[in-house]
């Protein structure tokens, strides 16, 4: 393929009703006192800021996550599902989620110039996990 | 609009390309890089058809036309700016010719010595600064800007002194469109000896500008932003300025002579420009001057200036839109930054685009001004001559459209 047969723009509308609901009333969106560990991450080029918590519950499963930060309704929205979808899930089965599984909550793709928000999330959670499984 | 006479669209080819796919095309995004006329690309695609050869080499017809074809655009670009031929060096950009001056020149700075910029510089004019102060051990010094999003000239006052040996400084900004007093600190700072750089990457193309007039030693900006191909752009110096610096690439060209032992640098401008340059680029750029000096760059800052006008006083209707930037009754440029309270510009930049609206959102490559001014980023609208009142309907509807799907 030669570099102009690329088409990057083919994405179905992520301006769904869905997220923007997601990112006018986020889910679980406050700060958490007692969690048993926390992650933050910053996506400085676009001045976005997400802090995630965590609480255990047995054998490793999430028992409650919340998220505070300020972004795009992309990574506000994106945010707002994870701590929804991840709620109940263990440790290992978050480290396994992917950016496809992103895109399935999101119910489409995300090209590249938004890739970075749609994963601020996940991303910030998995750094979580792994340093609190040091 | 009564005012609005000409439409120039058809001069530029992705217009009818953008028509004929049926999508709604409103390109509003030239600060970040204009539209390429059509004699632009006709000049370029002639040399890769019928003269394709390298310069200054062969002694056979194609070469000695490429050569006098790349000799004569940099003469067409000094005329355009009001400088002598060995006054243009070509580079890649404005990006390369900022570099270039702050490579050959940092390394000969002392600890005690001053670096002045702006806090509304681009991050080339900001980053090369900041990283050879941290190599060479001297001082960046930044001037702040006022609550009217102007350069804080008192601050700049004290700043600029004895111990300021480079001063380097943006002319147009392209976040807030201000035009910054750059012939009258130019003046200041030669007072204490210190070497003048312009970034001038948003004023050649969008007004006229005057290398003589302006006094700086160095000026540097990019083709693409003024109608020429990507990847050429040229550093203005002063001769005797030029004469001092010291190379910035090595290689082809460059050299006069070059024995086991030393090398004897090539003469300016030639000494910068190591290894086979941009000749379709050149080419292309020189077309590009000529095409704005047809239409006049008095006609083309008009043209910009009543758009910008037109794009200030439409934005400013929107309920929750601020405009950063100075507003259109001060002279400033094109660029005009706006933000709208509770969705983020890459938001809006992003469902703009999905309606043809072609704006940028972000940083703009100037995150020491975003973090100043305590935001994410804008969203920023711009023109160049092809640019209507239209687009800027279209910008205000969609920009509308936005604040509905996304109000609570
Ligand atoms: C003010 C300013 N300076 C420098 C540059 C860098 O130009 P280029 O990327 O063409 O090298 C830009 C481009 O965005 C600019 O707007």
């Amino acid at each position: 393929m030669t570099a102009q047969n690329i088409e990057p723009c083919g994405e179905a509308d992520v301006y769904r009703e869905e997220i923007l609901d997601h990112s006018r009333q986020p889910r679980n969106k406050q700060v958490m006192i007692d969690a048993t560990f926390k992650s933050q991450r910053r996506n400085m080029s676009c001045g976005d800021s997400m802090e995630i918590f965590v609480k255990l519950g047995e054998g490793e499963k999430v028992a409650q996550l919340t998220f505070d930060g300020v972004g795009c309704a992309i990574s506000q929205a994106t945010a707002s599902m994870l701590t929804e979808e991840a709620t109940g899930k263990t440790l290992d089965e978050i480290m396994a989620l992917s950016e496809r599984d992103i895109f399935e909550l999101l119910g489409t793709e995300v090209g590249p110039a938004r890739i970075r928000c749609a994963m601020l999330a996940l991303e910030t959670l998995k750094k979580g996990i792994e340093e609190y499984r040091k | 609009m009564s005012w609005f006479k000409k439409n120039r669209q058809n001069d530029f080819p992705t217009y009818k390309f953008e028509r004929g796919a049926g999508r709604p095309y409103h390109f509003l995004d030239s600060a970040a890089s204009a539209l390429t006329p059509k004699i632009v690309l006709e000049a370029m695609d002639l040399y890769y058809r019928t003269y394709r050869a390298n310069v200054h080499r062969g002694l056979y017809r194609a070469s000695a036309k490429a050569t006098a074809s790349y000799e004569a655009a940099r003469e067409n670009i000094a005329n355009f700016l009001h400088a002598a031929p060995e006054e243009v060096v070509f580079t890649r950009g404005a990006t390369e010719s900022l570099n270039l001056v702050a490579y050959s020149l940092a390394a000969t700075l002392q600890p005690e010595d001053e670096v002045v910029i702006s806090i509304m510089e681009h991050h080339a004019n900001f980053v090369p600064w900041q990283q050879f102060a941290q190599r060479f051990g001297f001082k960046l010094r930044i001037i702040p800007i006022t609550k009217n999003f102007e350069l804080d000239k008192e601050e700049a006052r004290k700043i600029i002194g004895p111990k300021t040996k480079i001063l380097s400084l943006v002319h147009v900004s392209n976040v807030l469109g201000t035009v910054n007093p750059v012939k009258e600190l130019s003046a200041l700072a030669h007072q204490y000896g210190a070497t003048v750089i312009v970034d001038a990457a948003q004023s050649v193309g969008h007004r006229p500008v005057d290398f003589a007039e302006l006094g700086c030693d160095f000026l540097a900006f990019s083709g693409h932003k003024t109608y020429g191909p990507t990847g050429i752009g040229a550093l203005i110096g002063r001769y005797s300025a030029l004469s001092q610096l010291s190379p910035f690439l090595y290689g082809g060209e460059m050299i006069a002579e070059v024995t086991k032992e030393y090398s004897v640098w090539n003469e300016v401008p030639h000494k910068f420009e190591a290894g086979t340059p941009n000749i379709a680029g050149a080419i292309g750029l020189s077309a590009a001057v000529d095409y704005m000096q047809e239409i006049g760059l008095d006609e083309l800052a008009k043209h910009e200036r009543e758009l910008t006008a037109y794009a200030i006083a439409q934005l400013s209707t929107i309920e929750d839109v601020t405009i950063i930037g100075p507003g259109a009754d001060q002279d400033r440029g094109g660029a005009v930054s706006f933000s709208v309270e509770n969705i983020h510009p890459h938001d809006l930049a992003h469902i703009l685009g999905n309606h043809g609206v072609c704006v940028r959102g972000g940083h703009h490559c100037a995150m020491p001004l975003m973090q100043e001014l305590d935001l994410p980023g804008t969203t920023r609208a711009s023109f160049g001559i092809y640019s209507q009142p239209k687009d800027i309907d279209a910008l205000v509807k969609a920009v509308k459209y936005v604040r509905n799907k996304f109000g609570s």
